[in-house]
């Protein structure tokens, strides 16, 4: 056991070169924020993470995201235990009816100003559960969205480039809604 | 005493219902299977509704037989199962949710997966308006001096699934857990009724996102019992091999989980590592990191080739080289151990009554594993063992998923070795009238249980069970006499669905 702490001191990390931001993304948050361009963040990101209702899916590609591999913490993001504490609610799922109002209480705790991304095709409009008797539909039926990160689920990788986008945003000056 | 198969022959058989036989019978028979799944000779492993119908599903664990009961719900109720046997609770709660079938009887009637925000009441029966305003949700009381309650979620402080838990405590020991679950309701079996059977498929795929090849599985093995489907020999095999990685990638992910929330974040780390380069592999070999949309009916979508052999056995080979060191370290970290010895003890009796699935059950005693009592193919010609204990702590939880994955490296080096060449898939026929089938294939948490009914190239109604029907109110059990700081790790030994389990 010694022997594997010892080497967890000085093996080299495992954690891979960071992705260039999407494209994509990158527009679709352009727009978002830049009404709402007042005020520099800085590096520095508190995320909390509400799942309104997905099927799980979402979530385990967010955890990845802590794993040594994608390491997010190093970009200054963090996840955090309670709205209040964050400048970013990423939401997954298709928004069932039972978890609306809990979505939009969280929403409310989180002070301004805020982001609000909307992970996987589910968040975007329901998904493949658009319709049901059981469901809302999108995120941004809810909460208003700044950005999306589309996918069933979104890999790590597609995360990572969202958040840059958004932390990039961030530090050229632009503040969230 | 009658056996299943007297059990049937005291109703009246359904035609094209496979594998195992399904027979209506009258409320006698009924409650005589009720009596006989209290007495602990049978076990329960699913019941399920239709808009004037209830089914349920029983299983003798001594032969492996299986068969359906189902009972006319004339005035719309039927007699309560749950007043003999408690498993059956909240089944009916969630029939009557769905379908306004009331159980008779029952100790319980408050409602389940509807928390009155659907603005219809019985979607699945007979969509009526939903109540003008919420009544608030009764928890069962406790009463004692100096009890008090402490509220949990929906939203929690991790990155989980929603879900509500009431405890009471006295001082820092819980004297008593109940959830209210159904948050993640998405109305699926609806969605399901009348759709084509890749829409379903797909739809089965995401009941739970930890089992999507589980699901997938479970139910393109149903729909092809129903209509006699027999899947090339390739398909079967490569199936196979994607339920065991889907089965090793979250045994790791959950061995280090469990270590993390015992404070223990070393594993976690080196257990994360291991886990995603199975995601990896499997995404090198099938396209996808969960392995989502790979199975139909018929059989698979994809094939593995040279490249994503080599991936997977890469990730194997590096898990047999550093999963062994990670094994000692937790089996000689003392503060570790403290957490999780006779920490969360679920008893072997509880297990067997409950007809716990999984790691879950296979931790307190219960030997059921449906790759070996089912003996689906191609688990039929493959060598493994059955990890059991009969301790129930969360260390034990540990063990029996350390042991599975080790399993599951030598099943899947069996199958690499094994795969025959073929094609990958067949067309099911369409038919006009009415069949049926019904499957149960283990996933990494338990058993998952499908059963539905297809007309013309259709799916009339379909039924999805989760193991975590049998294994929430086991946690509930298990907690007592715990204290409220190892909720998280019990908790997470267990690792119930929401999602799976809501619907
Ligand atoms: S987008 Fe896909 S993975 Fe995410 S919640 Fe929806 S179905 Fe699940």
């Amino acid at each position: 056991m010694r022997k594997l702490l010892f080497e967890s001191l000085f093996r080299r990390p495992v954690t891979e070169r960071a992705p260039s931001p999407d494209d994509a993304a990158v527009t679709e948050l352009a727009t978002a924020v830049a009404q709402a361009a007042r005020r520099r963040l800085g590096r520095s990101l508190s995320i909390r993470e509400v799942d309104a209702g997905s099927c799980n899916g979402c979530e385990l590609e967010i955890h990845a995201l802590s794993n040594a591999y994608y390491d997010v913490e190093r970009f200054g993001i963090r996840f955090v235990a309670s709205p209040r504490y964050a400048d970013v609610l990423m939401v997954t799922g298709p928004v069932t009816k039972n978890m609306r109002e809990a979505l939009e209480l969280t929403y409310d705790a989180v002070p301004n100003p805020k982001w609000v991304i909307a992970v996987g095709d589910c968040a975007r409009d329901g998904g493949c559960f658009a319709g049901s008797y059981a469901v809302v539909g999108g995120v941004s039926e809810v909460v208003p969205v700044d950005l999306h990160i589309p996918g069933c689920p979104p890999t790590p990788t597609a995360m990572l480039k969202g958040l840059l986008a958004l932390l990039e945003r961030a530090d050229a000056g632009a503040t969230p809604t | 005493m009658p056996s299943l198969i007297d059990l049937m022959l005291e109703g009246q058989l359904v035609q094209r219902h496979s594998p195992w036989p399904r027979a209506v019978v009258d409320a006698s028979v009924w409650n005589f299977a009720a009596s006989e799944l209290a007495r602990g000779r049978w076990s329960l492993l699913g019941l399920w509704g239709e808009p004037s119908t209830v089914h349920m599903a029983i299983m003798d664990e001594q032969t492996s037989e299986i068969a359906v009961v189902s009972l006319d719900c004339f005035d719309r109720a039927y007699p309560s199962v749950s007043q003999h046997h408690p498993p059956a609770l909240r089944l009916e709660r969630a029939v009557h949710d769905l379908f306004g079938l009331v159980a008779e009887g029952s100790s319980d009637t408050r409602s389940w997966l509807d928390h009155n925000r659907w603005g219809v009441r019985f979607p699945l029966g007979d969509r009526i308006d939903a109540l003008p305003q919420a009544s608030p949700y009764f928890f069962l009381p406790a009463e004692g001096d100096g009890l008090h309650q402490i509220a949990v979620g929906p939203v929690h402080a991790g990155t989980i699934e929603p879900g509500h838990f009431r405890f009471t405590t006295s001082g820092e020991t819980v004297v008593r857990l109940e959830p209210r679950l159904g948050y993640a309701h998405k109305g699926i079996e609806r969605l399901m009724m009348d759709a084509s059977l890749v829409r379903a498929a797909q739809l089965a795929g995401r009941v739970s996102g930890d089992s999507t090849v589980a699901y997938a599985l479970a139910f393109s093995r149903a729909v092809e019992a129903a209509l006699e489907v027999m899947v090339p020999d390739r398909a079967v095999w490569l199936r196979a091999l994607l339920a065991e990685l889907e089965r090793l990638a979250h045994h790791l992910g959950d061995i280090g989980g469990i270590c993390n929330d015992a404070s223990f974040a070393l594993m976690h780390a080196h257990c994360s590592v291991l886990r995603e380069d199975v995601l990896r592999a499997s995404n090198a070999a099938f396209g996808h990191r969960l392995m989502r949309d790979i199975i139909l009916p018929g059989g698979v979508t994809r094939d593995l080739d040279k490249d994503g052999t080599e991936a997977i056995q890469a990730a194997l080979d590096n898990i047999r080289l550093r999963f062994p060191a990670l094994i000692e370290l937790y089996d000689n970290t003392a503060s570790l151990q403290d957490r999780t010895v006779d920490a969360g003890v679920l008893k072997p009796a509880l297990a067997a009554q409950y007809a716990a699935g999984g790691y879950t059950g296979r931790a307190s005693g219960r030997s059921f594993d449906a790759r070996r009592a089912l003996a689906y193919p191609p688990y039929e010609s493959l060598r493994f063992d059955v990890p059991i204990l009969a301790e129930g702590d969360v260390n034990a939880r540990v063990w029996i998923r350390i042991r599975e994955v080790e399993q599951t490296l030598y099943l899947i080096d069996q199958i690499l070795t094994r795969l025959p060449e073929g094609p990958l898939s067949i067309q099911a026929g369409v038919y006009c009238e009415p069949r049926e089938g019904m499957a149960i294939v283990e996933g990494f948490r338990g058993d998952v249980m499908v059963w539905l009914r297809v007309r013309d190239g259709k799916i009339e109604r379909c039924h999805l069970r989760d193991p975590s029907w049998f294994q929430w109110p086991l946690v509930e059990a298990a907690i007592e006499g715990n204290i409220v700081a190892d909720f998280p790790l019990c908790n997470r030994s267990f690792n119930c669905a929401y999602s799976g389990h809501d619907l």
